[in-house]
């Protein structure tokens, strides 16, 4: 009977390589596990068999069973296995292919720009205020030191609306400080904003000088507010945007509306000092006009300068990323080609 | 402005390398823009005297000329028409570097065959040593040239170029450039009187000077200088006068341009015999008035020139005979022959300047100075250094005295200075002694009132300190701005202001360009042709605001609508073969109102054109139309709580059945819409395209926040599709209005809109998947099926439809 089972084992195994799929599987197990099989009838007739022989025959089939049926589940397994392989081959898709294109939209370099200006100034606590790109003539000079015929006048060449009406002359601003009067005039100190907008300039158009850019302005007014701070806030500000590592220079400029007044230079982005065509061979890149805001401005707008004092500065936003991107003409922010514009 | 540091050293010891000198006048204030060296190049150029001129055996216009080198004697060939025997020239020798007098170029000199003739040397012009671009003739010095001196020791210079502010006429001058070395660098001014001897009879009994018109000319001072000699200036005169971008012409007018140059204070000679004399005893009159109806005068420069009533000049008896300021008229012109010299320095006011200078048109040096504002206590100085160098370079006697008309002489008071001030600020700690210091240096005169504070007299140079503030900025750019520390701003944070539109706008933008949208920004200045085409059948209803002094005529009207610019780029992309775009721009449109600055409203206008989309090899990729356009507007309406909707319009520019108003329930927000092809055709698209348009600020005041929040239902949602016919006038709108009124209908969503076969002509199928929910329960199918036959009877009995099986 030993025998018998041992023969069978082996055509089992035999059997079970060539089953391909669950039905041959399940037929196999009827054949070789179900209730009618042989192997079963043996287990069930082993009590008829004499004590030493059952113990022998029973181990053995025992044995015989239990491998068949490992037999069967590692079988099972790899059937599964390489049905799985099979299916998942069928699904393979040629990975160059392109994606489904999603939309992309992206805002103006300029927009972008400000934003992060205003986001780093915001760290700093200071607040964003909008004021109008038609002015009076009050507000861009006279409320800013620099009155008809003043030569600082020919620092700002002004597109007019109209001319011959003084300080009821409206014009299209030459630049963001008559925000400085208009916040100071409605606000008490303490006071800390910058104003981004449109600027105009009544000039020929050429790689560096556009009718139409944007600028930052900034403003600080508080008791005990000093050029230090000033100094602090910018070349933070500096870091920020032009990196960690990147030289700040601080030296006396002149604008009307500050006193003292500071320019604020980097290190050229493209010689790194070296001295180049970009940076006129001077090595740095002018990046703020600013400083303490003139005793006169506050005297003007109701703040006592014994009291108070504050600074002042303003940047030209268009600068920023002509810097870091080595745009080489200012002309093409503003004239919309999308073969530009979707490079940022 | 050009600084000479040969020249600033007379003033001044130099003790910095001249790239220190610049970095240190950057920071104090004074831009350098460029150093230029004079003669760093010359080498093997040596000062050389002409002995013999000769004939070239070939060659007609060329001579062979031996020049003494001062070691020998070398015989090159030169073409100059100005050679003469024993003149000193500028002799190179053999390896010298010249630019070339034609091409420009930097060339080695070399050994040169000219016609047969073999030369091993050259004269040079100007242009050839690179001072000027003057290659008329050779650059012919002075007797007292020393022979075989090398020219960069005689001639040679280190120039600074530098950038003035407005603010400092003083530093338009070799002094006032020196001052501030000095201060810098901790050196000595040397500055020193400028005596010279006076003869004969007063300057008041020959010459009376009467200012007409005291508040455009604040100070005339004159000097009479009998028996000059007109030759040409010395050489090292003539060099820094060049050095510093001016021609030498002839003595007498070299050193009103030099004194000009050195002091600052521009100053004018006349011939004084050439002025009308009247009644022989009577002093020559000089008047300083306005012109009268009616005169002109001949300028220096041959120009006749009709003068208005505004115009100040200088008149003798009869007539005008300079354009104060700015120029000399030819009949009291400086010749050759002139023998006696009226020499004029007076101060003008700025005004007076800059109204001749744009009449006329003409700028010089001297108009440049006086329209930055010069200070009337100028001109004597200066009077004196010019008659000093008269007598010493063009001979003749100083008449006795001087003129000096001064009708507003000016008391400057004092400024009191808590010398605190610099710290407070600056929030840098300089001692009180060294505050002054730095303002003495400056020339600033400091009176100690007390321990902290001084009484600062301001010199008549700086009329631009007026308060405490300019002195502190003096003392720290004069100690160094690199000195003020680094803080930052600790004051506690000023409140919160009201927000502006700012954040709005920035989540529309944020949307818009998730949407995949580009945004552009465009110039706010347009022609009023483009927005007259944009509203194809009338004309504007309101103008623009009009720029008085456009630069062009593409650039001469205030938008009053952003659709322009866009139409503008739109058109502009197309060309360059861009297919499908979508651009958007958020700026501002710029209404008129009288009287008063326009109101400048924010809008936002979105153009879309081409496909919605890439083209893509799987296909998604469709022409965009009306509903995409609506798409946008539903997304941001929702996005920012705004209930709109979408009303016929009548908007010029699109097209009517195709566009709508819209709105919420405060009015109207803009209009979305195919353009109308007129439009299109006017800004040459190549394909139709639609339009959103909207008025952001009242669309921030309409905005709403998220509502509370609600519970989400635990219950299963029902869905059920439904495929509706109806006529083809009855609109979506008509189908939902009844539907959503249903009890338990959570959502309606229109899945397909269908016409053609199964569905007779004049109708149209609406396939909608209408979703039920209750909040408290689960639906049964029943109670589902029963209120949707509700809904069918209804939608039947008041639109007809019926249910497509």
């Amino acid at each position: 009977m030993l025998e018998e089972l041992e023969k069978l084992q082996l055509q089992a195994f035999a059997e079970l390589e060539s089953a391909v799929d669950s039905r041959e599987l399940e037929q196999w197990r009827i054949c070789y596990l179900g209730k009618k099989s042989r192997l079963t009838q043996v287990l069930r007739s082993l009590s008829t068999l004499p004590l030493d022989e059952r113990r022998n025959t029973g181990a053995r089939a025992n044995t015989i069973k239990k491998s068949l049926e490992n037999a069967l589940e590692e079988r099972g397994h790899s059937l599964e296995t390489s049905r799985l392989v099979l299916s998942l081959e069928n699904k393979r898709v040629d990975i160059t292919l392109p994606g489904y294109p999603m939309p992309i939209g992206r805002s103006h370099p300029t927009t972008q720009t400000i934003e992060e200006i205003c986001q780093v100034f915001q760290k700093m606590g200071f607040q964003v205020f909008e004021g109008p790109d038609v002015e009076w003539d009050y507000y861009n000079f006279e409320a800013l030191n620099i009155p008809a015929d003043h030569p600082a006048r020919d620092m700002f060449a002004t597109f007019w609306i109209d001319s011959n009406r003084g300080k009821r002359n409206r014009l299209l601003r030459t630049h963001t400080s008559p925000m400085q009067i208009r916040v100071m005039e409605h606000t008490p100190p303490p006071i800390r904003i910058i104003v981004p907008g449109r600027c105009y300039r009544y000039e020929a158009t050429d790689t560096t000088h556009e009718s139409m850019f944007y600028q930052v302005e900034g403003l600080a007014v508080d008791k005990n507010i000093t050029m230090a701070d000033l100094k602090g806030t910018l070349f933070d500000f500096c870091r920020c945007i032009f990196g960690e590592e990147r030289k700040v220079r601080f030296r006396c400029d002149y604008f009307p509306f500050v006193e003292p007044g500071v320019e604020i230079a980097i290190e050229c982005l493209a010689c790194h000092g070296n001295g180049c065509r970009i940076c006129g061979y001077s090595g740095w890149i002018e990046i703020l006009g600013a400083g303490m805001v003139n005793p006169d401005v506050l005297r003007r707008v109701g703040i006592d300068p014994e009291v108070y004092s504050g600074f002042a500065f303003g940047l030209g936003v268009e600068r920023v990323p002509m810097l870091r991107y080595g745009i080489d003409d200012i002309r093409l922010f503003y004239n919309n080609d999308i073969r530009f514009l979707r490079q940022f | 402005m050009k600084v000479s540091l040969s020249w600033i050293k007379d003033y001044v010891d130099l003790t910095l390398t001249p790239r220190e000198l610049a970095e240190k006048l950057t920071m104090a204030g004074l831009e350098v823009n460029a150093i230029e060296t004079i003669g760093g190049t010359w080498d093997n150029i040596v000062v050389g005297q002409i002995e013999t001129i000769d004939p070239h055996p070939n060659a007609d216009r060329l001579r062979l000329v031996t020049v003494n080198t001062g070691k020998d004697s070398i015989t090159v060939v030169c073409g100059a028409p100005n050679i003469m025997p024993s003149q000193k020239v500028a002799f190179a020798s053999l390896g010298a570097r010249l630019r070339d007098g034609h091409t420009g170029k930097s060339e080695i000199l070399k050994t040169a065959k000219i016609r047969g003739v073999v030369s091993t040397g050259m004269i040079c012009s100007e242009m050839e040593l690179g001072i000027s671009d003057d290659h008329e003739g050779i650059l012919v010095m002075s007797p007292e040239a020393p022979v075989g001196m090398s020219l960069e020791e005689y001639l040679g210079d280190t120039i600074l170029n530098l950038e003035i502010t407005p603010n400092r006429p003083d530093c338009m001058s070799i002094i006032g450039i020196a001052r501030e070395i000095a201060a810098l660098t901790g050196e000595e001014l040397h500055l020193s009187e400028t005596p010279y001897e006076e003869s004969g009879t007063t300057i008041d009994s020959q010459v009376s000077v009467d200012i007409a018109e005291p508040d455009l000319c604040p100070r005339y001072c004159a000097s009479l200088v009998r028996g000059v000699k007109s030759a040409p200036s010395p050489d090292w005169l003539q060099q820094r006068l060049r050095n510093c971008g001016m021609r030498p012409i002839s003595n007498i007018v070299d050193i009103t341009n030099y004194v000009m140059l050195e002091y600052g204070q521009p100053l004018h000679s006349f011939d004084y015999h050439k002025l009308s004399k009247g009644k022989d005893t009577s002093p020559t009159q000089v008047i300083v008035r306005c012109a009268r109806k009616g005169e002109s005068m001949t300028s220096l420069d041959e120009v006749e020139r009709t003068l208005n009533a505004s115009t100040l000049v200088i008149a003798d008896r009869e007539k005008p005979v300079a354009i104060a300021g700015i120029m000399g008229g030819r009949d009291a012109e400086v010749t050759g022959e002139t023998s006696a010299i009226l020499l004029e320095s007076a101060n003008f006011e700025r005004i007076a300047i800059r109204r001749a200078s744009s009449d006329f048109q003409l700028r010089s040096e001297a108009s440049i100075r006086f329209d930055k504002g010069l200070n009337p206590g100028l001109t004597m100085p200066a009077l004196k250094r010019a008659t000093q160098l008269m007598l010493e370079l063009a001979g003749g006697e100083a008449t006795r005295g001087t003129i000096d008309v001064y009708p507003a002489r000016a008391k400057a008071e004092p400024i009191i200075f808590p010398t605190s001030q610099v710290e407070r600020l600056t929030g840098m700690k300089i001692s009180h002694d060294q505050i002054t210091q730095t303002l003495t240096s400056l020339g600033f005169d400091c009176e100690e009132t007390s321990p902290s504070q001084v009484s600062v007299s301001v010199p008549y140079w700086r009329s631009d300190i007026k308060s405490s503030a300019d002195l502190v900025e003096e003392v720290t750019r004069i100690v160094g701005y690199d000195k003020v520390p680094l803080t930052r701003l600790s004051s506690p944070l000023p409140p919160e202001q009201a927000a502006s539109g700012r954040d709005f706008i920035h989540k529309i933008r944020s949307s818009l360009v998730g949407f995949g949208l580009q945004e552009i920004l465009s110039y706010s200045l347009v022609s009023l042709e483009n927005l007259q085409h944009l509203f194809p059948s009338r004309e504007l209803k309101v103008l623009p605001v009009k720029v008085a002094n456009p630069m062009t005529r593409e650039q001469e009207y205030l938008r009053t609508s952003l659709r322009a610019g866009l139409l503008s780029t739109l058109s502009r992309n197309q060309r360059h073969g861009s297919g499908g775009l979508e651009l958007f721009e958020i700026g501002k449109v710029f209404m008129p109102q009288e009287d008063d600055l326009p109101r400048e409203e924010e809008q936002l206008c979105i153009i879309l054109s081409g496909s919605e989309g890439e083209p893509s090899w799987h296909g998604n990729n469709k022409p965009v139309d009306f509903f995409h356009a609506k798409g946008i507007v539903e997304a941001l309406a929702n996005q920012m709580e705004i209930k709109v909707q979408f009303e016929p319009c009548d908007d010029e520019g699109l097209v009517q059945r195709v566009s709508a108003n819209v709105s919420d329930e405060n009015g109207k927000l803009g209009v979305i819409g195919l353009l109308h092809p007129r439009v299109t055709e006017a800004f040459e698209l190549s394909c139709e395209a639609y339009l959103i348009e909207i008025d952001l600020e009242r669309a921030r005041r309409n905005a709403g926040r998220p509502k509370a929040y609600q519970t989400i239902s635990r219950f299963p949602i029902v869905p059920r599709d439904i495929a509706l016919i109806v006529n083809e006038e009855t609109t979506y709108q008509q189908i939902t209005d009844i539907v959503q009124n249903f009890p338990l209908v959570k959502e309606t969503v229109l899945f397909d809109l269908y016409r053609g076969e199964q569905i007779p002509q004049g109708k149209k199928s609406f396939a909608l998947r209408i979703t039920y929910q209750s909040p408290g329960r689960t639906l049964t199918d029943e109670e589902v099926e029963q209120v949707q036959k509700q809904m069918l009877d209804k939608l039947n009995q008041k639109l007809s439809a019926i249910l497509r099986s």
